[in-house]
Order: C-alpha cells, then structure tokens, then sequence
C-alpha cells in the first residue's frame, strides 16, 4: 500500500464505450478516489463486477478484477475476501444485476457482513439490454418488454439492506461527486458489508429518472438532523414511499464482520511447501 | 472358521440404522478384520426402509454379494426386503416382544432369534439402547468378542460421558448373555481377529482429507446428498489448517464463491451432485474462460431431475464432458475406489493449477457412502505433492508485461498455459473475464485474437496429454480374449468378479479407467480383443460411447440402472452373458 496513490492509478487505458453523460462515469470516478482517499493501490484491490453496462466497470478500472457472469458479482467478492483478507474489496453491479437476477446473493452478502463494499449503479432500467422495466423501475414504467407501463412496484433495496441486518446502507447520487466519493470511502472504512446504492442516472433509456429529476428531488441527509447510528429513524426514513434521500441511512458502529466472526485473518494463497504438518492426525482418526 | 460374513441390520429411516452399522464396522475394523459396507437408504429421515450392510473378511473385500450371514431385523419389512440374500442357514435376530414383530415368519431353513431388544435394553439403562443390545447378540451369532464392540462403543459415545458408554457396554453383553444363555443357538460362525490396525472411512471422507492435505484451504457448499459428507468433513476441520468453509445460500453462489478464492490465490473446491452441477454450468464457462483453477466434486446420484437422491448411478458424465454453453476445456477425473479418491484428489488440485482450469472430481454414490478399511499408510501424507504451477514470483512479473507496462494474464504461450500473478504482486494487476479477451485479458471481438485465445485454451489439454500419465489399471489375465471395461465404483465388484469368472473357466481382461478427460486411448486393447464389454451404472452407455468413439469399434453395454450398485456375482453372471450374446435387460428383483 502506497500512501501516494492518486485515483488516476486507478483508471485503465482502456476508455469507456458507456454513452456521453451516463451516470456510471461519476460513479467510477467517486470509487477510485475513495479507493486512493483510504490508502489503496491497485495491487492490493480487487474489483469484481457483473453484467450490464454498469459491469463494465471493471475494465475501466485498473486492479485486480474479475468481470464475472450476471448477479454473481458478490459470491465471487465473498470468496476473494475471505481468500485473503489483506485484499481491499469491491463489488460494483447495476440494480438488475444485483436486485434480479442476483438479489438472493444480496440478501445473502448483507447477512454474512462480509467485509466488502457494495456500489450499485442504479438506473433503474436495464441500460446493456437496451431498456427493460428492472426491479427498482417505478410502477407503471413504460418499457419495451412493458409497453402498458410495469404492474410491479419496485422494490426498495435499502429496506432490503436493513431487512437482511444490514450494517452500513448508503445512498448517493454519481453528479454530486464529492458526496459520492464521501460515501463510498465511509463505506470501505466500514467493518462489515458497505452497500451504497447510487442514483446512477442512464442518459439513453430511461427518460423519468433523470439528473434533472433526482436534482429536484433529492434530500441530503447531512442537512438534516438524520442520526445513522438510530435504527428506528433509518427504518422511517428508508420506508417512506418516494423519498429520494443521499448519505448514510444506517450505520451499526457495532458490526463485526464475517470473517472475524468465523476467525479467518490468513492469506489462503500461502500454502507451506512440501507434506502437510498435522495432516497425519487426519488419518489417525478414521481408526 | 467363516472368514467372508456378510451382516446388515434394517428398519426405518429414523431408527439409528446408520450408527448402528458404523459402530459394528468400526468394531470389525478394529478386531483387524477388512470391512466393507454398503448402504440401502431412502431419501426420507424418518419412515421408508433403510439398511446398513457390512461385509468383513481377513482378505480385503471390494464389493458386495448376494447373500446375508446374519440380519438384524427391526422391522417386519426389513425381512422382506432381504428375503433374495437371506439363504439357508441366515440367522435373522429380531424383537418377538415388539408387536409389529409378533407374526414373522422365519423362512424355512432360516435360524430365527427372537431377542426381547427393547427389554434388556431397558435394563441397560434406556430402550434407546436397542440397537446395541442387537449388536451384542450379533457378535455372539458371529463368534466375534463382545470386546471389540467396547472399542467402538467408546468412540462413538467417548464424548458423552462415562455413564453412556458404561450404559451401552452393558447393553451389548445382555445382547451376547441372552443368545447364549437362552437360545439354542449353536456356534456357527467365528471370526478371526488379526493385530492389523485399520482406519474405516467413506470415499467423501478420502475427498475431504485429501483436499486438506492438498493445501485446499476454501470450501463453498450448498448441501446435497451425497455430496455433504465432504461439507460436513471439511466443517470443523480445515479450520485447523488456516481455511474455512462456508455454507452458501444455493449452489451458483458456492461455485462462485470458490471461483473468487481460487483467483486470490487460494486452493479451493466446491462439491456437488447432478442438480447442483447444472446450477453450477453457467459459471463454470467463466472459470474455464477466466482460466481459474477450481475443483469441482460432482458426487452422482440418480438423475435427471431429483431422480432418485440416494441411490447409485453414474449418469451425469456427458453433463460433465460437454456441461455449459460454447466449448470449454476442462478436466474429468473419476475415482475407481475408496482409496484412489484420496490420491485423484490431490491430483484433482495440482492439475487445475499446473493448467489453470477447472477440473472435476467425480465419485458416484456406491463409491462415496460405502465405508471401507485400509491400512493408515495407504493415505501417503508425505507423498503429497503440491505443484502449484506458473505462479509469477515478483521479480518474474517482469518478464510478462507488454510494452506499456500491462501483465499479460492470458500470454498465448507454446504449452496453452499463461502465467499466473495473484492479487498482491506489485505491478501485475489485471483484469479478467468470461468475454473473450485478449493476451491482457481484455474484451475483443477480433477474430484472430478469438481464434489464438480459443487455441491456447485448448492447447492446455495437449500439453497435459503430453506431460501426465493418463493411465488405467490393469486386473485379470493380460491375454484375454475378453476385455472389460469400466470407470467408477464398478472396479470392485468386477474385480471379485474376475474370480467367479475364473472358477467357470472365463479368462478375462478388465481395465478400470479412472480418467474419463484426458483419457487414455484404448485402441490397442480393444483391437486386440475378441470381445469388447463396457460396464457401468447408466442406461445409455455414456462411457462406452467414448470408447467406441476413440477406438471406432462397436463394444458390448453391461448397464444398470436400477438404483443400486452392482453387485460382483451379478457382474459374473452378466458378464457371462454378454459374451454368449445374451444382452439381458437389468434384472429387477421382485
Ligand atoms: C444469465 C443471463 N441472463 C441475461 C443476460 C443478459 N443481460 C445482460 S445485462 C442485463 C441487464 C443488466 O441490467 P442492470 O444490472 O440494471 O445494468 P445496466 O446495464 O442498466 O447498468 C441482462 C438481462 C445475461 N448476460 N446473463
Ligand atoms: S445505455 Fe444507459 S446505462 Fe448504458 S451506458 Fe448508456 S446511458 Fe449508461
């Protein structure tokens, strides 16, 4: 770890085929400035995504990185870190990938509170395959695949966060890049699974969520008297119908995560050479 | 002195069947005596017939027959189902007080002992104790020292206290008192003990301790019979070794889970059965893409579908072969024996590293659930060897960047395999993908960097051809005009075989093949047989259309698929047939 690393470090030469003004950019940019903000360089990070547009993130980004196949981004996050626990890791993923197809792996992640961070790109439509209703689209969204407007009402990942005992739920917005990069950074310091959900607005498909929209709606948390730390008040806030809301929703200053619950502190690549010590008791006692 | 007893005690599902078994197995293999075990279970817990049998010898034994010595009957059922091995002279021990057992009828030529299990139980300290007031009787019909059960008593209840095993001590020898005190059974049976020392396991029980040994450090499971026992092994035990086991919440996380500890650098597996590998496919195209080491266990049961959860079959080695979308290298290695899944085991892990894919690791259910003894030294601690392959050192990253600076994870080397940096090498860092990339791992879509990458992947499995010894074992007479072939559990029984084939003046030449991809290439052998004859437990002969696709030679099918192993004499009999050209149907008892 160099304490020298700017986020540029972190940006591949490979240059984003994501469509001119798309949400993801500044979602990028928040995320490697907070990955160099809290000391880490591409050496020692692991970036694991999943499918859609929002996948794509992981060529963009240099480090070590695994694109994966859809909705399995954070089983894969789950086994890195556990693997080796001096790897700093994040997994990013659209809210189709995570909420669909992937949503028992989120459930799943949050329960474990595994020590990763979790950036999901949510535009609320599938952007790669060219704008299907997704889970967080609102109620009578018109799509291709919903020409008389979505019957489902979306589903509210921070409720689900919470459900599953979620210990760090943030939201944030990718064009308010300050707060942005804030919010991902609290979530890599965070001790257990770090979830920001990110209004990551898509410029192509999805013509109601807008910059324009989350800029007239959105309620900055830190203007108001929210306390993360206060179960029932992130309960309220996060079950209000319709409210856009960016900062830490919930925090638990108490989470221990998996891995130190389970015991595991060790780099697993590190096999001793030559024949198993101990391995001999193993045989002794099928006697 | 009988030397070859064949034992088994059956009930419900719920009734303790399956400790009981273990406990007298246990006892055997203690007494020296070679142990061989099988299992007839229901896929329910409670309700549904269950047995445990055990075949003990001073020889080794492989396989089972078809004939029971002594029966512990807890049920009236439990008769019935055994009534095909039962033969003249069987001793069956049943509870005459128990009313669901008031009515048997012993089977003519049959010796009935009617113990009141549930009363000297009671005696002992509990009626839960009646398996063990059995097991006791047992011994004494089997001429074997109630002290030998003491051993196993112990090590099975050691753990609850003095009280327990004192309890259950005391329930054997009621057992042994009452057989002989008031029955009129005479002496028949008497087994020789020996001063062997003997470890009892099960072939999930090889698979986890050799992926212990092997360095294997992460396991990610869903469990599914009868893959969890190499879960439940692992649990509990790699701990002590730095790893860690973790129970996913279905088998598409499991496989993933492995596949993220595998490119931080750990060794790791995954283990299954048939519905868990098609959940697993998808994911298994981006391990062999991504070119990430992974052992995957498949322990095959009845399929498709849910087919038949406990029960033998070796169906799902095309789903293994050509599993998953597009095409994709991958090894397939299959354990023949108990024995053998320890030393493929560790092969299974060296390999996927030495060519960076992903291998599976196949047992099926006969050869995982069946308990078997073998001398301690057969499980080699200080022969395992870990190679770990193209792992860059970091002043070897060097060597492998291209003009600006970029690792090349994916480098089309001469042998197909790349080198391989884990997370942590200073200035290594990469990406990788289940798109097709190029050297840098990076997405392209242009047809010659398509066509290199599809050809380096492919190219790893010439070299592994080259390189390792793709071999298969030889039994029987080498110059045999009959040649049997088979993969898996079949090795047993057919070995056993061999000699019933033998004493009716049959030579034959049986090969048992425990690599299904790479494979050896039987054309010589073939050729130089008259008759070809393929066994395996499937209904469509899914090896033996390997062996006539490699050797384009039409081979004889011996298939079953009835749910259960084969069984050796059965083998002969089928074996027999074929080569008179009689092609009988699976034969269904009852
Ligand atoms: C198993 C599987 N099903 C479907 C697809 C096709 N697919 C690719 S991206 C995508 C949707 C992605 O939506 P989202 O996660 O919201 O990402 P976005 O593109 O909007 O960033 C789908 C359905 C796939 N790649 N794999
Ligand atoms: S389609 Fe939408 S989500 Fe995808 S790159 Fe374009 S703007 Fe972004």
């Amino acid at each position: 770890m160099s304490s020298d690393t700017h986020f540029t470090d972190f940006k591949s030469d490979k240059q984003p085929t994501w469509c001119p003004g798309c949400g993801d950019f500044g979602t990028m940019n928040g995320m490697m400035k907070a990955l160099a903000e809290t000391g880490n360089d591409p050496d020692n990070t692991f970036v694991v995504a999943g499918i859609g547009c929002s996948g794509k993130i992981g060529t963009y980004m240099h480090s070590y990185a695994l694109h994966g196949v859809h909705g399995r981004a954070l089983p894969v996050g789950t086994g890195v870190k556990l693997a080796n626990p001096d790897l700093e890791v994040m997994v990013a993923g659209g809210d189709g990938d995570g909420y669909s197809i992937g949503v028992g792996h989120f459930i799943h992640a949050v329960r474990r509170n595994i020590d990763i961070t979790y950036v999901v790109m949510d535009n609320r439509i599938y952007g790669l395959t060219k704008g299907q209703a997704s889970p967080t689209s609102r109620q009578g969204f018109e799509t291709a695949t919903s020409p008389d407007g979505t019957v489902e009402p979306p589903v509210n990942p921070q409720a689900l966060a919470l459900a599953a005992g979620g210990t760090f739920i943030a939201q944030s917005f990718s064009s308010d890049s300050q707060r942005h990069a804030d919010l991902v950074q609290r979530a890599i310091e965070h001790d257990g699974f770090g979830f920001v959900n990110v209004y990551s607005p898509c410029v192509t498909f999805n013509d109601v969520d807008t910059y324009d929209y989350f800029r007239d709606s959105i309620v900055n948390l830190d203007e108001t008297d929210h306390d993360p730390g206060n179960y029932e008040a992130a309960k309220d806030r996060i079950m209000d119908p319709g409210a856009e809301h960016i900062g830490v929703l919930y925090q638990n200053e108490d989470s221990v995560p998996f891995s130190e619950r389970e015991g595991i502190d060790r780099n697993m690549a590190d096999i001793p050479d030559g024949a198993p010590e101990r391995a001999d008791r193993l045989v002794r006692e099928f006697y | 002195m009988v030397n070859d007893l064949n034992w088994a005690i059956g009930g419900e599902a719920g009734d303790g069947i399956d400790s009981t078994g273990k406990i007298f197995a246990r006892a055997l293999s203690r007494a020296g005596r070679h142990v061989f075990t099988s299992k007839d279970f229901a896929s329910r817990i409670r309700g549904g017939y269950t047995a445990y049998k055990v075949r003990t010898a001073v020889e080794r034994v492989e396989s089972v027959v078809d004939r029971l010595d002594i029966l512990i009957a807890l049920t009236e059922r439990t008769i019935d189902e055994n009534l095909d091995e039962l033969k003249e002279g069987s001793v069956i021990i049943y509870d005459g007080e128990q009313t669901t057992m008031a009515d048997v009828e012993v089977p003519e030529g049959m010796i009935g002992l009617e113990i009141p299990l549930n009363s000297l139980a009671e005696k002992a300290g509990g009626a839960i104790m009646r398996n063990v007031v059995a097991l006791g009787a047992a011994s004494e019909v089997a001429g074997f020292p109630v002290e030998y059960l003491d051993e196993a008593l112990v090590k099975r209840f050691g753990e609850k206290g003095e009280a327990i095993v004192s309890n259950n001590r005391e329930a054997a020898r009621l057992g042994r008192d009452f057989v002989r005190e008031e029955t009129d059974y005479s002496e028949e049976f008497s087994l020789e003990t020996t001063d062997e020392d003997y470890v009892l396991l099960n072939g999930d029980e090889a698979i986890g301790m050799a992926a212990i040994a092997a360095g294997c450090r992460f396991y990610a499971g869903y469990p599914i019979t009868p893959a969890t026992d190499i879960m439940e092994y692992l649990t509990g035990r790699i701990e002590a070794f730095g790893g860690a086991v973790v129970q996913a919440e279905d088998e598409l996380s499991a496989i993933n889970m492995a596949l993220g500890a595998a490119r931080a650098g750990a060794r790791a597996m995954t283990a299954t059965s048939g519905p868990g590998i098609d959940l697993m496919s998808e994911t298994f195209g981006l391990v062999a893409t991504s070119e990430t080491p992974l052992v995957i266990a498949n322990v095959m049961r009845s399929g498709p579908s849910t087919g038949m959860p406990t029960k033998q079959e070796q169906g799902d080695l095309n789903a293994m072969l050509y599993g998953g979308h597009g095409e994709i290298p991958r090894f397939v290695l299959a354990p023949t024996t108990i024995g053998e899944c320890f030393d493929r085991t560790v092969e299974a892990f060296n390999l996927a590293e030495k060519y960076q894919l992903p291998v599976y690791l196949t047992a099926d259910l006969a050869l995982a659930v069946t308990e078997q003894t073998y001398s301690p030294e057969r499980f080699d601690m200080e022969g395992v060897e870990i190679d770990r392959g193209k792992v860059v050192d970091p002043d070897e990253v060097e060597e492998w960047l291209d003009e600006k600076g970029r690792f090349k994870a994916h480098a089309a080397t001469e042998d197909g395999v790349s080198p391989r940096a884990l997370p942590g090498t200073p200035d290594a860092a990469h990406m990788t993908t289940g798109l097709e990339h190029d050297e840098l791992g990076r997405r392209t879509e242009e047809e010659d960097v398509r066509v290199e990458q599809v050809q380096k992947r492919q190219r790893k499995v010439d070299t592994a051809r080259d390189r390792e010894a793709f071999d298969y074992r030889e039994f029987g007479d080498p110059d045999a005009e009959t040649l049997v072939i088979s993969w898996g559990s079949n090795e047993g029984a057919m070995r056993e075989a061999l000699g019933m084939l033998d004493d009716r003046g049959i030579d034959v030449r049986f090969l048992s093949v425990p690599y299904i991809y790479p494979r050896p290439d039987l054309t010589d052998e073939v050729e130089a047989a008259e008759d070809v004859i393929v066994v395996e437990c499937n209904a469509t002969g899914q090896f033996a259309d390997l062996i006539e696709h490699d050797t384009l030679t039409r081979v004889q099918r011996v298939m079953k698929y009835t749910g259960v192993r084969f069984k050796a004499d059965e083998l002969a009999d089928e074996i027999e047939g074929a080569i008179a050209g009689e092609r009988a149907p699976p034969e269904v008892k009852r």
